[in-house]
């Protein structure tokens, strides 16, 4: 894990006294709301439906027990004793109140992180595959590099007042975990074929009202180059974006209107100017922050034998482990969606026991996924059994990882002053009718997400089966969208048809796993089957 | 019926103008016909809320209800938490939102 340095801190604490500042200044009337509002939401203070909202960065979704414990602890001290786990590896807080809002941030700042860039059009918090580390499938751990990005646009100057906010995610396997190419700078690290480690660059991608894939526009930038790239990317779009239509302005819009071929020209020129400026860091720098994510001490000769003869572990193994690079090792999912549960949601108890096992049973270490779920990254299968049955005493044991269970979620209108719908009592809804075991085990892998608003917190577009909430006259509707999917072959859903009210979108959701179940070959996912057949069988289904 | 909400500056707690004061209650938000405007302006200067606005309510036997489910849910909390809501022992009161 990468540990802050004396000017890591030194930026971060300067940030709290800052923001005390502002605050005194806000509540003593010497700031309007006006004057206030990007101040706060520079640190990640948003106003939500019910109350303030904080959201708090997890760089790359990766944090350690002593972190995690501090996430618990502010649940408690300072919201209602719990927390949300984001679609962006975030965590938010949905009852803070201002004046206590500098002591949360101090409290934060003492175990190394911080709210900064969580909002406003900014470079936000660097996502990444939350099994980096531990993947076998990973050609390099992919987090030092996501770490240099988190420094060079921590601050920078140049990339504060973007037309829009700007996300990146980094990878270096060729199963994408992270939504890579739905974001605005997709990376995956890959190996050319002289053998050497670079970075091959997708840009323009992203979900909300006009979802887009990104294209690659680079096939290979030698890791010695890839911040230069980067800052060519950025500089194209903050150069050229749209700034007189918030709705316009992603860079998506402009590497559509550009077109992939002007846009990748000018961003060649640019970064061939850059190269003359020298602004890569130095070679040191990325080795020296390499060495805070070395492997852990694995134990050598660790056995790879697992005793499943307990039934419900036994499927919790199969569905929510992963396979780990080290003998004996691994990878262990935490889902945050029991049957009928609030996706994402965790309580300050369980956040908690959380750290305190990945304390015991991961080398200290935790991920969180953009798909709402909590990584035990490194455990030695001999101690599975008991962390699992750790886990499923507090009610973290679900099994049921990439399954119609495993929904993700938007606050939606229960928390959130954007949205048009609820998205949490679908997802409980529809969790309770797929409940049982048998029934996930009969369908199989179906990512099912969910979107209270266009804004597509919830990643609907992506989804196997997407739910997007809309507003129908002051009542809630339903559109059903069929196809997404984020992985390596990352494509977008379609809509069904017309919507339906709360209880009908249920009841479509089950429709459609009916006609897969019926049209499906031997080994098809539910995605499988409907880019087979494509999208009649189940409107025929779904409408008559 | 034109009723005005904002959030308390300092907790952020969405509340009500009853006439006099603030409530957390929109049961009892009063009707301030053309006035809103005039009451925001002051009441934000004096900074005892923000981000205030006036929407539309009805009156019901059981008190004011705004006519919109966004602000149903803003004056109850969320839905799927209601021992965090304003009435936490009430298990129907969702009904009341939707």
């Amino acid at each position: 894990m990468y540990k802050y340095d004396q000017y890591d801190q030194q930026m971060v604490d300067t940030r709290v006294a800052e923001f005390r500042d502002q605050v005194r200044r806000r509540l003593d009337g010497a700031l309007t709301e006006d004057q206030f509002r990007p101040l706060r939401l520079q640190n990640g203070l948003y106003l939500q439906l019910h109350a303030y909202m904080l959201r708090v960065a997890i760089p790359y979704g990766t944090l350690d027990s002593r972190q995690m414990t501090k996430l618990g602890d502010i649940a408690d001290r300072y919201d209602r004793g719990y927390g949300h786990f984001t679609t962006r590896q975030n965590i938010q807080y949905n009852w803070i109140k201002l004046e206590e809002t500098p002591d949360l941030l101090a409290e934060l700042a003492s175990v190394e992180m911080h709210a900064i860039q969580t909002s406003g059009n900014c470079i936000r918090n660097i996502s990444s595959d939350q099994y980096a580390g531990a993947a076998a499938d990973e050609i390099v751990d992919p987090r030092p590099y996501a770490e240099l990005l988190r420094q060079w646009s921590s601050f920078h100057p140049e990339f504060l007042n973007l037309p829009r906010k700007f996300k990146i995610a980094v990878i270096a396997s060729d199963t994408d975990r992270a939504a890579m190419k739905l974001h605005d700078i997709g990376m995956q690290i890959v190996r050319n074929a002289a053998g050497e480690i670079g970075a091959r660059f997708f840009v323009g991608g992203g979900m909300g009202r006009t979802p887009m894939i990104a294209p690659m526009i680079r096939e290979f930038v030698p890791l010695d180059q890839f911040i230069t790239y980067s800052e060519a990317c950025l500089r194209v779009y903050n150069r050229c974006g749209r700034r007189d239509n918030k709705y316009k302005a992603r860079i998506k819009i402009l590497v559509h209107e550009l077109g992939k071929e002007e846009y990748t020209r000018q961003v060649e020129e640019e970064f061939a100017h850059l190269l003359q400026q020298g602004i890569e860091p130095p070679l040191a720098e990325i080795e020296r922050i390499k060495t805070f994510f070395v492997d852990p001490p694995f134990e050598a000769g660790a056995s790879d034998e697992l005793d499943l003869s307990d039934p419900d572990f036994r499927l919790w193994v199969e569905r929510n482990c992963h396979a780990h690079k080290a003998p004996g090792y691994i990878i262990a999912t935490v889902s945050l969606k029991p049957a009928g549960g609030i996706p994402g949601d965790a309580t300050s108890d369980q956040i908690r026991l959380m750290a305190q096992l990945a304390k015991e049973y991961s080398f200290d270490e935790l991920r969180v996924t953009h798909a709402q779920n909590i990584v035990f990254p490194h455990v030695r299968k001999a101690d599975l059994y008991t962390l699992w049955k750790a886990l499923d005493a507090a009610d973290l044991g679900t099994a049921n990882l990439d399954t119609v269970g495993d929904i993700i979620a938007c606050p939606g209108l229960d928390y959130c002053s954007l949205a048009n719908a609820r998205s949490i009592p679908v997802a409980q809804k529809i969790s309770e009718r797929f409940g049982s075991a048998e029934k996930q085990a009969e369908i199989g892998e179906l990512k099912l997400k969910i979107s209270g608003c266009i804004n597509a917190c919830g990643h609907h577009h992506a989804g196997h089966i997407g739910i997007l909430g809309v507003d129908r006259k002051g009542v809630e509707n339903y559109q059903l969208l069929l196809g997404g999917c984020e992985g390596a072959d990352t494509s977008l859903g379609q809509i069904t048809g017309p919507g339906f009210d709360e209880n009908g979108i249920v009841d479509a959701v089950e429709t459609a796993t009916q006609v897969y179940l019926a049209y499906r070959q031997e080994g098809e996912r539910f995605l499988d089957t409907y880019r087979r057949i494509g999208m009649a069988p189940f409107k025929e289904a779904l409408y008559g | 019926m034109k009723i005005v909400t904002g959030n308390d500056l300092k907790s952020g707690h969405v509340v009500w103008w009853d006439g006099e004061q603030w409530s957390r209650f929109v049961s009892s938000a009063a009707d301030v016909g053309d006035g809103g405007e005039a009451i925001i302006a002051r009441e934000e200067g004096a900074r005892r809320v923000f981000a205030a606005y006036v929407i539309d309510g009805e009156r019901t036997g059981e008190g004011v209800r705004p006519s919109h489910i966004k602000e149903r849910i803003r004056a109850l909390g969320p839905t799927v938490r209601l021992d965090l809501s304003l009435k936490p022992g009430e298990h129907d009161v969702a009904n009341w939102v939707i």
